[in-house]
């Protein structure tokens, strides 16, 4: 039998999940909604970015939820050409690791660039928000990240 | 402000492109023509449907194709009484494996036509097709197995395939 009389079909599989975001992450994304980032402080006064509930280092509870950002460094960056149905973007973008300014770590995001030329690790990114009556508490309420200077 | 969040929807979607592979294709074809085709192993001789394409025993490719019959023997069943999100069939009805005539599997096939308290080992059964204008390369095409009024096969006919 020829590869063409192989049958094909698609086959979707889809999942409606809604989970409880427990206490730190909930307030994370209540922070979000309200225009401003937060992280969690450790005992040893590392800001953890998004917070976790418990150190990721020592498995010790965490304190206090501290704003950081809106801007920051990336770390480093993976380009996105071709951009798939639900990312982000519509146009090619950069996956990046965001270092907000006041956290210990990197944050996943996007960076809306021209470009891969455009983008380095090392380069200064500010936070574009999404209009407020847009914002619900998800982290799409930061659109993306540009580089600091251009927003 | 207004409240906290503490609820988060999370879908997630996952769009697939199947790709029935050879043995599969043939199989489906077979469907869509109002038939069964299983293929068998040249080395053990044992009958597979729906066929892999290869003998999950002796790793060899399963060539020959085999016509079964409509006919077929259940050798397990379970009936289902439990509602659940999705379920598009009405409760209490039977799920079973059936031993198709010729074939040395048992494949799972929906049972109706037969109260749920008939319903038993070793029962002989024949597939419903859904009209032949109907008839498509997808298990659709068989609506289900009903009882063929035919005498039970013996519990020895049957017991190696459990």
């Amino acid at each position: 039998m020829a590869e063409s009389e192989v049958l094909r079909a698609p086959h979707v599989i889809e999942y409606t999940y809604t989970r409880s975001t427990g206490p730190v992450i909930g307030a994370f994304l209540t922070g979000l909604r309200d225009g401003k980032i937060l992280g969690a402080t450790t005992p040893q006064g590392r800001v953890v970015v998004p917070p976790t509930e418990y150190d990721p280092i020592t498995s010790e509870e965490v304190g206090e939820l501290v704003e950081v950002g809106p801007s920051g460094v990336v770390t480093t960056w993976s380009w996105a050409q071709t951009p798939q149905k639900d990312q982000p973007l519509e146009r090619p973008f950069a996956w990046a690791l965001v270092q907000l300014d006041g956290a210990d770590t990197a944050m996943l995001h996007v960076v809306d660039a021209a470009g891969p030329e455009a983008m380095s690790s090392g380069m200064r990114v500010t936070a574009r928000w999404r209009p407020a009556a847009e914002r619900i508490g998800h982290i799409k309420d930061i659109e993306c990240f540009v580089a600091e200077g251009s927003a | 402000m207004s409240e906290p969040v503490t609820m988060l929807a999370t879908p997630i979607r996952i769009e697939y492109e199947f790709t029935a592979g050879l043995a599969q294709s043939r199989y489906l074809k077979g469907i869509a023509e109002g038939r069964f085709l299983g293929q068998r192993c040249p080395q053990c001789q044992k009958v597979y449907v729906p066929p892999r394409g290869s003998c999950p025993t002796d790793g060899v490719p399963t060539t020959d194709e085999v016509v079964l019959g409509n006919t077929g023997i259940v050798t397990t069943y379970c009936v289902v009484n439990v509602p659940f999100q999705g379920q598009s069939i009405e409760i209490p009805y039977i799920c079973a494996q059936i031993l198709l005539d010729g074939a040395n599997i048992a494949f799972m096939g929906l049972i109706q036509e037969v109260p749920t308290a008939e319903i038993r080992m070793g029962m002989r059964v024949e597939a419903v097709w859904v009209d032949k204008k109907d008839l498509g390369p997808t298990m659709a095409s068989v609506k289900y197995f009903r009882p063929s009024g035919e005498p039970d096969a013996a519990y020895e006919t049957f017991s190696e395939y459990l």
